[in-house]
């Protein structure tokens, strides 16, 4: 963007004129999908709710009235805000302490998946042949397998996991249906005039990959990020549920969920506090990211 | 409206009238088309002329009170037989009618045939649902209809699916299913698009033997002044959304009075000489942003302030003949030779820069083109004709090195060039650039114009930075793109424009040699009239050479020297235009000039 001002009614000086700036108008870049996005209250609903659990996540282990393992009362009892779980421990603190884990493994598992899937997805587009059978039907072997179960399989042979394991988990899982929609929109792509134009000026195949091609996929791969951002919160909630998480001591929404089951009749709030939490959480990354969605089938005009 | 002194003749004899229509954006008041008033005589074809925005297929589908979502027809009557308002009528009515006594012929009719359904199913379908004929008679019908468009009917056809169809065929079964049930109208959007002239040519014989035949009035809906001028009787020029001259073929080609028109007969290529083609400047307006007063005075030569402050009336200034201009007496006489320039001169000298010899082209197992040899010189724009099939955009992407699984040998200015563009040398890639036939898949919708036209300085070590970035001012200023445009992205800008950053990015490496892959045939014929004066002053001043890929023979003769004729991957003639083109020897060139639509 130049710095001058400009305005884009003005009709265009005559070109004798004495140029004080450089280039005399130039109207004002496209917004970008973000900033239409922006526009849809879809959209910016699901960013405040996004954002605020985030902040509820940062800020909440400080704020909480009752430490993570702090016992404040009997089992299962209506002691403090949520009352008790099964142990004693203040459900409302262990709420408050219990996402970070979650949300860190759900953000980079998403972001490594994302990164895996589009990498591997955009290259047998483009490579096409060869590159694109090999790579597809070793994708389809890893597709083949549930999320979960793909996880459980490395899980039940480590006795400990810390939290990088399931960060590769969660991404690797992703990793190949990450692919296929990426090389479904690469390859719509890659035959374009402008790919064509670029390897005809014979830009280097990782520029055009990187200048030509990945640009214009970032709608779908946006509204992609949201949704599988929403699966990850899944996944790992899972995974704590099923007994699987870095402390088992610390608070966890997934595991409390486990933990507190046995007494959902007496004390309800023990699971349904992280579970709306969760929910909470699903709903506004998967808002989001059908804002995305929406600004991106709106095309272009 | 005075075409309504019509009225009495047209109410005896059927046909349709329509007065004072217009279509409006729903819920912006903004008119799409406006104040349309139009006669169809029965058995008479008339020619609705407009650009694209024009509004020409808005007033076709309102025949059939159809509008497209997000618009809807805000007043204006269709008396059908001079009497029963299409427009008032409840829809079970309008229902019955559209088809059976209006139909309508779509521009791509292989998605309007039911590629599961054979053909001959589909048209005894066609029949069930009109309740035509007996359950036995219906098949016969069938075989008639596609007899009498000159169609196969035996059993094997009949039982054929749409992609089995050439293009062609295809727009006859359209035809076919069009005239089964007798209408009395018919309305025809630009049924010949995309087809190739000889078959285009057979098309339109067609319509026109049955409109004369059963005495159906069509509106044929297109942006080719010249197919109109084979077909028509009477012709209505629409720009932004008004009939702005209307009047019998003869006149408006003879006598064209409306500035506009005028502007829209300069800028097309001729057969049989050569022009110096001119566009229109400005681009035309989208509903909304037309201006106040006449619509075209924005872009008008010939305007003077009181045709900015109200819309002129469609009047009368000889007998049928309609003009929507307040200075239609003044502006004098035009004269359909205008801007006709000498034909290229085939005995001058050649200095020859790039020569294509034996090239034989694959694609995998399959030969397409068959041992091709000519050649380019200096400052020279060489054809390659042919219809769809015929290779010759494979020869040219061939030679552009975006396809490389070919043999024989291209040689550039005294280089052997590798198959491939990646294993070229970068002077190579430089010195040869390639223009994409579609501006609207040739730009990357996500760059800026500045970042697209500077990539080739920055990649050839042209340019860089601020520099480069006064190039592109140089370079848009040159192709008449302002620098208003440097921050745009591609899909901001209309077609044409789209196409003049494309050869913008095309000069910006500094190109000896352009290859134009059908370049203008995804624009209106204005567009592509300053297209086309664009890359005459660029061949002019630069010195640069062109490979020019069209299926257009007149504008072969309006911008190149020599021409190659090609079919089935084969040049069956060539030589200097002016030679091949006044002096066929081969029955093959022979047709396509007496196929190929023409005003002259």
């Amino acid at each position: 963007m130049s710095d001058n001002p400009t305005d884009p009614t003005r009709a265009t000086p005559p070109a004798a004129e004495p140029v004080t700036e450089p280039i005399p108008e130039i109207a004002p870049a496209e917004p970008s999908t973000f900033r239409k996005a922006l526009k849809l209250p879809r959209f910016t609903v699901g960013l405040g709710i996004t954002v605020l659990l985030i902040l509820f996540v940062i800020v909440g282990p400080f704020l909480s009235p009752h430490g993570e393992n702090e016992v404040t009362g009997p089992p299962f009892s209506k002691t403090g805000f949520l009352g008790t779980d099964y142990l004693g421990q203040d459900v409302w603190s262990r709420v408050m302490h219990g996402g970070g884990e979650i949300l860190f493994i759900a953000v980079f598992g998403t972001a490594l998946g994302m990164v895996l899937g589009i990498a591997i997805g955009v290259v047998a587009a483009y490579g096409g042949g060869w590159w694109d059978e090999v790579l597809m039907r070793l994708n389809d072997v890893v597709l083949s397998f549930p999320q979960i179960l793909l996880a459980l399989v490395v899980l039940t042979a480590i006795e400990q996991p810390s939290a990088w394991i399931l960060i590769v988990l969660v991404g690797v899982s992703h990793a190949p249906r990450v692919a296929r929609l990426a090389r479904g929109v690469a390859l719509g792509l890659v035959s374009r005039d402008f790919v064509i134009a670029a390897e005809a000026l014979g830009e280097k195949r990782s520029r055009v990959i990187l200048a030509e091609v990945l640009p214009n996929m970032n709608a779908p791969l946006l509204a992609e990020t949201g949704l599988r951002l929403t699966y990850s919160i899944g996944l790992v909630g899972s995974l704590g549920f099923l007994g699987f998480s870095t402390n088992p001591g610390a608070a966890n929404w997934g595991l409390m969920i486990q933990e507190n089951r046995l007494g959902l009749a007496t004390q309800p709030w023990a699971v349904l506090a992280p579970v709306l939490v969760i929910a909470i959480f699903a709903i506004g990354t998967n808002l989001m990211a059908d804002g995305i969605a929406q600004v991106a089938d709106r095309g272009d005009r | 409206m005075s075409a309504m002194t019509e009225d009495a003749q047209v109410d005896k004899v059927g046909g349709v009238v329509v007065e004072d229509l217009s279509v409006l954006l729903t819920g912006k008041d903004i008119d799409v088309v406006d104040d349309i008033a139009l006669v169809l005589k029965p058995g008479e074809v008339v020619g609705l002329v407009g650009e694209s925005g024009s509004g020409k297929t808005t007033v076709g589908t309102s025949l059939l009170n159809y509008c497209r979502a997000g618009a809807y027809i805000a007043s204006g009557t269709v008396l059908l037989e001079g009497h029963r308002d299409v427009l008032q009528m409840p829809w079970r009515e309008v229902r019955q009618i559209r088809g059976e006594e209006i139909a309508y012929v779509p521009q791509d009719p292989a998605s309007a045939l039911n590629p599961a359904i054979r053909i001959g199913k589909q048209i005894v379908e066609l029949l069930e649902l009109r309740n035509i004929g007996t359950a036995e008679s219906r098949l016969q019908g069938a075989r008639d209809g596609l007899a009498e468009v000159g169609l196969p009917n035996d059993d094997e056809f009949l039982s054929r699916y749409s992609h089995q169809l050439s293009g062609g065929q295809v727009q006859r079964v359209a035809l076919a299913m069009a005239f089964l049930p007798k209408p009395k109208v018919l309305v025809l959007d630009e049924p010949t698009t995309g087809l190739d002239v000889t078959t285009q040519a057979m098309v339109l014989d067609t319509m026109a033997e049955l409109c004369r035949t059963h005495g159906v009035s069509a509106l044929y809906v297109t942006h080719d002044l010249a197919v109109v001028a084979n077909i028509a009787d009477r012709v209505a020029v629409m720009y932004a959304g008004q009939i702005v001259e209307l009047g019998p073929k003869e006149a408006m080609f003879s006598q064209p009075t409306h500035p506009y028109t005028r502007a829209l007969l300069d800028s097309i290529p001729h057969l049989s000489q050569a022009r110096a083609l001119t566009g229109i400047p400005g681009r035309t307006p989208a509903p909304g942003a037309r201006p106040g007063g006449c619509r075209f005075n924005d872009r008008c030569s010939l305007v003077i302030d009181a045709c900015r402050e109200e819309v002129p009336p469609l009047r009368e200034i000889a007998p049928d003949h309609q003009v929507r201009c307040i200075r239609a007496e003044e502006i004098g006489h035009w004269d359909i030779s205008r801007g006709v320039v000498p034909d290229a001169d085939p005995d001058r000298e050649r200095e020859i820069i790039l020569s294509i010899d034996g090239l034989n082209v694959f694609y995998g197992r399959k030969h397409v083109v068959y041992d091709v040899s000519f050649d380019v010189a200096k400052a020279e724009v060489v054809a390659l004709v042919g219809e769809s099939g015929s290779g010759k955009t494979t020869i040219s992407r061939s030679v552009g090195g975006l396809h490389k699984d070919w043999t024989g040998s291209i040689t550039f200015d005294g280089d052997v060039l590798a198959h491939s563009a990646r294993k070229r040398t970068a002077m190579s890639r430089k010195r040869l650039q390639y223009i994409f036939q579609n501006p609207y898949l040739s730009l990357n919708p996500r760059l800026t114009i500045e970042q697209i036209v500077k990539r080739p300085m920055e990649l050839f070590g042209i340019a860089s930075g601020k520099e480069a970035t006064d190039r592109v001012v140089d370079l848009l200023d040159q192709v008449a793109l302002g620098p208003r445009m440097l921050k745009y992205q591609a899909n901001r800008l209309s077609g044409g424009e789209r196409q003049r950053v494309a050869i913008a990015r095309a000069l910006a490496a500094e190109p000896d040699v352009l290859i134009c892959d059908e370049i203008t045939s995804a624009l209106d014929v204005s567009v592509q009239g300053s297209i086309v004066a664009l890359l005459e002053g660029l061949r002019q001043q630069r010195g640069i050479s062109m490979l020019f890929v069209t299926h257009n023979l007149a504008l072969v003769r309006s911008i190149a020297a020599g021409v190659q004729i090609l079919q089935a991957g084969r040049v069956v003639e060539s030589g200097p235009v002016v030679t091949v083109m006044e002096h066929p020897r081969e029955e093959y060139t022979r047709n396509l000039l007496s196929k190929s639509p023409r005003i002259d």
